[in-house]
């Protein structure tokens, strides 16, 4: 008997488990938003505006009604009874703006929903759409920030004082005079234009009520399903026990999916009034013109730095170009605010001093986009870094490798006021670095004359699984420090664990299934993940932010810990040990070198459906709630070297080699770390070489369909080496930091170096992205130009 | 608008007779009218690849065609690639390289894959590469994909991995 007892527990923490949600997505039976059919469901199609900025003066609607099929024509006098979405700030003099479900008078971008229509069919309520005629009366744009910044500029709300919605300023030290004192500057004015998150599944909403029970159940293409739910609650005045959110399977996100649309209150509302399901997925082109858009930044910085390159001060300027509206709930300071907050990055700066301004223009609303904020900071401060390495003539490692917080400096407090845990920032420039052989390539870039040949570092720190005692969004008056985990045995014996979480590629149905698995001692197999569905979860936001590991991850270990301690006291008085003498493992609680031996069917049927073996006392219902605030955050570091070719003759650019090494703490599944750096590098590339959405002068997008907005294929993206690098583990349950997003902050900062360094013979600089052989043959003409000017 | 057109056609070795408007999508036909929802619908503009079956033995775009044209054909979608229980060896190799994460894109690489490994040599990572190029993976970067297809690539010529 005893030989059968396992000894040694299976680790699955650490382990590469292969996923759990796989099998039904390899299949195809996997259910998104537009897979789900109900009876007697109508179609929702949106007339949007094709206006960057005019006056609504009237909406033909009759020959749209009259069509065979239309069952409904809706504008904004129909949705009289919504409140306007706004989304509320602490931030000194902030301007919110109010967003209506439809537009109401006035249109501010190219996009926005004016008019709604329901069908029987989606193919009907297109028809119909193309039926209505909205007259509109022009009214004058400002449609860069910069233009529309300056006081005398047309308003795009009218109601506000300006279109600058929020002016915020950063000091630590005495930056001015630090500047003025310090031996050696170096300035640029930096810019990331606009780009879209661009998952590869389009949004999609589906709302049904139940009139019988007078339950509202909105199924969305979200990660912030508990967020949805509280604000739909709200505007709709619906209690969430009347009106649920369920993120079904999500095709991806990157921050798109990650905020309140006008879509998700429409077909909502429409539900409820037309008591039949209401369908709405959206196409690519309106998710090209009206899905939340990030970046729109630019950055005007000096550094200052001694002789020995010890960096003294950073000023920066950042003006950020949020778009129409002020999206919900993250506020338009989301992203400006956060560029300013992360540009001290790793380093020592005693001196530090930003103003932010976020401006509105006629542009869709910008939005959380993986790395929210820092892939700005840190392509800004990262090429300063690199220009003061060339004018010092420092290699640029050696530069990073004098100035990043030491081991022994933890806790750093930031000029922004973010404070850095322990976390590896030189162990990961050193590991990226010796990852690539920088003498041989500095060699084979003076040998090569048909390439170019150019090597870029970039090191960067983020704050990760963010706890109550910090907003996600500067100003946001919302706590989104804290997830629940509800873990259960039932009566079966079978283990769920359910979050309000929702996955959309994270893989957390695995990954907090072996955190469940470890602690509870069953398999990961045995633990059916819960997530996506605010009926079974009463409070929690989702996920974003690289907050799940963290945060979820945390809540799971607390609460499978829990539930461990009454399994084996359940146990305990069963044998009739001690509870110290019980383990669990592989699905088995026992006593090691005993005959001792259950399984948890077994323990189960013991507590609720034997009323005889256990006394009563000791039928513990084996379910235990944990809650986990880390109250602030951990600290994520991470280095990325790229190597980059430029072929002369096309200026083409491709991307020879990428190394990522990076310190997440404790990996939960290897393999589904690598995944999550690979595709956020693969997103960076993106922002480096192609992603940009163009506007023309009339506030036009131009970049309307995947033929014009680039992202990258597997042609674009080479392999991917990853190092990981386990410095101190930070203090929370389980050891965990946050790096879903790292990959997008790395990369873009690392390529303009390397594309900068290829082209430096030039008297080219790299200040803008994404970098395109375009502009790159601008940059040179200029170059060349005023060389022979000279 | 007009009239409706009636079409026969085979789908995942089952046939169907079905009355369609001549402007139906066949990956809306696919979807709404048989049920058939792994395919996805990415970009309607022939793109991204998510959309992508095999017709005839040959892979095929179905947001660019129209259900009219499925008329006659043999169609594949995932759904007849393998099931839950018993996986192709292309879904297992995906799942033994998390070749996947929102899944979204998963089945238009699939289907992909299974014309890839019938029409092309694929000696180099950077033919394979070459060759996914028409399908837009947000989530993967394609590292993992590509290393799923090389284990294909090499069970198929008999290498030793």
């Amino acid at each position: 008997m005893t030989d059968a007892t396992p000894f040694t527990r299976p680790k699955y923490v650490g382990t590469p488990v292969r996923r759990l949600e796989d099998p039904r997505l390899l299949t195809g039976r996997g259910r998104y938003a537009a897979d789900i059919q109900l009876p007697r469901m109508v179609h929702l199609a949106i007339v949007r505006s094709d206006q960057a900025h005019a006056r609504i003066i009237g909406i033909d609607t009759d020959e749209a009604r009259a069509l065979p099929g239309v069952i409904g024509v809706f504008s904004a006098a129909d949705f009289a009874h919504v409140p306007d979405i706004r989304a509320p700030s602490r931030m000194p003099n902030y301007q919110a703006t109010s967003c209506p479900v439809l537009a109401r008078d006035v249109v501010r971008y190219v996009g926005e929903p004016v008019v709604a229509i329901v069908a029987v069919s989606r193919y009907i309520a297109e028809d119909a759409a193309a039926l209505i005629d909205v007259d509109y009366d022009p009214l004058d744009v400002a449609v860069a920030a910069r233009e529309a910044s300056d006081p005398a500029a047309p308003r795009l709300h009218e109601e506000l004082e300006s279109n600058t919605v929020f002016t915020r300023r950063f000091s630590a030290g005495d930056c001015a005079a630090a500047m003025d004192a310090a031996a050696n500057t170096v300035s640029g004015q930096f810019r990331l234009t606009r780009k879209t998150s661009m998952s590869t599944e389009p949004r999609a909403y589906v709302a049904e009520h139940d009139v019988g029970k007078d339950v509202l159940t909105l199924y969305g293409s979200t990660n912030v399903p508990g967020i949805v739910r509280d604000a739909i609650g709200r505007l709709l005045e619906l209690g969430g026990n009347r009106f649920h959110v369920v993120a079904p399977d999500v095709g991806g996100s990157f921050g798109g999916k990650g905020s309140l649309y006008p879509e998700e209150v429409i077909v909502s509302d429409l539900a409820r009034r037309l008591e039949r399901p209401v369908k709405y997925v959206a196409d690519r082109m309106e998710e090209l013109t009206s899905g939340s858009q990030a970046f729109g930044e630019e950055v005007e910085a000096t550094l200052a730095f001694d002789d020995d390159g010890r960096f003294i001060a950073l000023d920066a300027d950042i003006l950020g170009d949020v778009g129409a509206y002020s999206i919900y709930p993250w506020t338009a300071a989301l992203e400006p605010v956060q560029v300013a907050g992360f540009m001290p990055g790793p380093y020592r700066i005693p001196h530090f001093s930003a103003t932010v301004r976020g401006v509105c223009t006629p542009k869709p609303p910008t939005g959380p986009y993986r790395g929210v904020g820092r892939p700005m900071a840190v392509f800004a401060l990262e090429r300063l870094v690199d220009k003061a390495a060339s004018r010092l003539g420092i290699p640029p490692a050696e530069l990073r490798r004098r100035n990043l917080v030491n081991a022994e400096e933890f806790p750093h407090r930031t000029g922004s006021g973010i404070v850095w845990d322990r976390s590896g920032f030189q162990e990961c420039l050193a590991a990226a670095c010796s990852a690539v052989d920088l003498t041989a390539l500095q060699a084979e870039k003076a040998r090569r004359t048909d390439k170019w040949v150019g090597v870029g570092v970039a090191s960067y720190a983020e704050l990760t699984g963010i706890g109550s005692r910090i907003s996600v969004a500067p100003g946001m008056p919302m706590n989104t420090g804290a997830e629940t985990a509800a873990v259960r045995i039932d009566s079966t014996g079978a283990v769920s664990a359910v979050f309000a979480l929702a996955s959309h590629g994270q893989s957390l149905e695995t990954t907090l299934a072996q955190i469940v698995a470890e602690e509870l001692g069953v398999r990961p197999r045995d633990v059916a993940v819960v997530q996506g569905d605010t009926a079974l979860a009463p409070h929690g936001t989702g996920t974003y932010a690289s907050r799940s590991a963290v945060i979820g991850g945390g809540a799971a270990t607390k609460a499978a810990r829990a539930l461990a301690v009454k399994v084996k006291r359940v146990a305990a008085t069963l044998f009739g040990v001690d509870p110290s003498d019980v383990q669990t493992g592989n699905g088995d609680i026992f006593v090691p070198g005993t005959n001792h031996s259950i399984d948890f069917p077994e323990l189960a049927r013991l507590v609720y459906s034997d009323m005889s073996t256990l006394p009563q006392e000791a039928r513990e219902t084996l379910e235990v709630q944990e809650t986990y605030d880390p109250v602030f955050g951990t600290t994520t570091s991470s280095t990325h070297v790229a190597v980059v070719e430029i072929d002369p003759e096309t200026l083409h650019t491709s991307l020879r080699q990428l190394v990522v090494s990076e310190d997440c703490g404790k990996l939960i599944n290897p393999m589904v770390v690598e995944g999550q750096v690979h595709g956020g590098v693969a997103q960076g590339i993106g922002v480096a070489l192609l992603e940009e959405l163009k506007f023309d002068d009339a506030g036009q997008p131009i970049t309307a369909t995947l033929a014009d907005y680039l992202v990258p294929t597997s042609a674009e993206v080479p392999d991917i080496d990853v190092v990981h690098v386990e410095t101190e583990l930070p203090d929370n349950p389980g050891g965990f930091r946050g790096m879903g997003e790292g990959g997008t902050i790395g990369a873009p900062a690392a390529i303009a170096n390397a594309v900068a360094d290829a082209v430096a013979h030039l008297g080219v600089e790299v200040n803008s992205l994404p970098i395109t052989p375009n502009k790159l043959h601008a940059l040179i003409a200029a170059a060349s130009r005023q060389e022979g000017q000279e | 608008m007009t009239g409706k057109a009636r079409i026969t056609l085979t789908v995942n070795g089952e046939p169907f007779e079905a009355e369609v408007e001549p402007r139906m999508l066949a990956a809306d036909f696919l979807r709404d009218e048989l049920g058939l929802t792994g395919t996805h619908v990415g970009c309607e503009h022939g793109v991204c690849g998510t959309c992508t079956i095999m017709m005839n033995g040959v892979s095929a775009r179905s947001c660019l065609m129209l259900a009219v044209q499925l008329d006659g054909a043999e169609v594949q979608t995932v759904e007849g690639l393998g099931t839950i229980r018993d996986m192709h060896r292309i879904q297992e190799a995906f799942h033994e390289h998390h070749a996947l994460q929102c899944g979204f894109c998963t089945p238009g690489f699939l289907m992909t894959v299974c014309d890839i490994l019938e029409s092309l040599p694929l000696r180099t990572d950077a033919e394979i590469r070459d060759a996914l190029s028409g399908n837009i993976c947000r989530c993967t970067g394609y590292d993992h994909i590509v290393k799923a297809v090389r284990t294909l690539v090499d069970e198929r010529d008999g290498a030793a991995s």
